[in-house]
């Protein structure tokens, strides 16, 4: 496979920034709904856990 | 009400997995399915990463600029917190875009940069004000002139959008970036079929990281309700005391 340095790096980052972001929406979210009252999540319904 | 202590859901959860299997399905067809081109050779294998990341650039600020005017002529909070979190995630795929542009442009152009390409320029210039937005949001002060300032921002950037979009038809001369392959139907058949799985991807992505995001900014503006009811409470029992105290 020809250019694989640049396709790995190109793919790699790609994936790896997604992973991170990813990651960091699902530890900010868990630590601020740990401070706040489950009433005040107002988008969850039983329906959609 | 349920009592489960993270922004997930029974929705976000298919979406993160659809997203994972499609991932592998677009890293096993990028690399192995999909055939090299004449020209790029296997360079060409980047356009399933940078075009997915270009086009979501596009839906995530499009986003932005519809929840600003909603901002703007509503006063709608909830579009306001649609409009900030697509602009996050638009920055990101933004800086994606940049990034594997400029990877795939040097075996290609033979340069990673080029300050006289009217794509490349126009794209840099939508980041920054995008990440301006961000800027403005993070300062602090009044929710609703915060919001408004950077609804402002979010709807100018949108101006950007048609303009970073066509410059290459535009601005022909002024660009090494070639005509669109999508409407041009340049693209062999399982080439297309692995930038849809790319679109597709992305797209659920763009949806998962949209609804954690917003209830991520929820939770925020909540626990701001909440400090800020507390200490007035505070201030009035103090106000209270000092009262029924002798001057």
């Amino acid at each position: 496979m020809t250019h694989l340095g640049y396709l790995l790096v190109g793919w790699g980052v790609t994936i790896g920034v997604g992973v991170l972001y990813a990651a960091s929406l699902i530890t900010r979210g868990r630590k601020l709904s740990a401070r706040v009252p489950s009433d005040h999540r107002r988008w969850m319904s039983t329906d959609d856990t | 009400m349920v009592d489960s202590e993270h922004t997930g859901s029974r929705t976000t959860r298919i979406l993160g997995i659809a997203v994972i299997l499609g991932l592998i399905a677009l890293i096993l067809l990028g690399f192995f399915g999909a055939p090299e081109d004449d020209e790029q050779r296997d360079a060409v294998r980047m356009i399933f990463v940078h075009v997915p990341s270009a086009i979501f650039t596009y839906v995530a600020f499009t986003v932005t600029a519809i929840g600003s005017v909603m901002w703007l002529f509503r006063r709608s909070i909830w579009w306001d917190t649609v409009a900030a979190a697509a602009a996050e995630i638009g920055v990101l795929f933004c800086g994606l875009t940049l990034f594997t542009g400029s990877v795939w442009g040097r075996p290609t152009w033979n340069t990673y940069w080029d300050w006289g390409d009217v794509r490349l320029v126009t794209t840099l210039i939508l980041f920054l004000m995008m990440i301006g937005y961000l800027s403005v949001r993070s300062l602090g002060g009044g929710e609703r002139a915060t919001a408004t300032r950077a609804a402002i921002i979010g709807v100018l950037a949108m101006v950007l959008i048609p303009i970073v979009n066509r410059s290459v038809e535009w601005w022909e001369s002024n660009t090494l970036h070639q005509k669109s392959s999508l409407t041009d139907g340049n693209l062999e058949d399982l080439t297309l079929f692995t930038l849809v799985v790319g679109f597709v991807v992305w797209g659920l992505f763009f949806t998962w990281s949209l609804i954690h995001r917003f209830r991520i900014s929820w939770l925020e503006r909540e626990l701001r309700v909440r400090d800020l009811d507390q200490a007035l409470v505070e201030r009035r029992a103090e106000g209270r005391e000092h009262e029924g105290q002798p001057v």
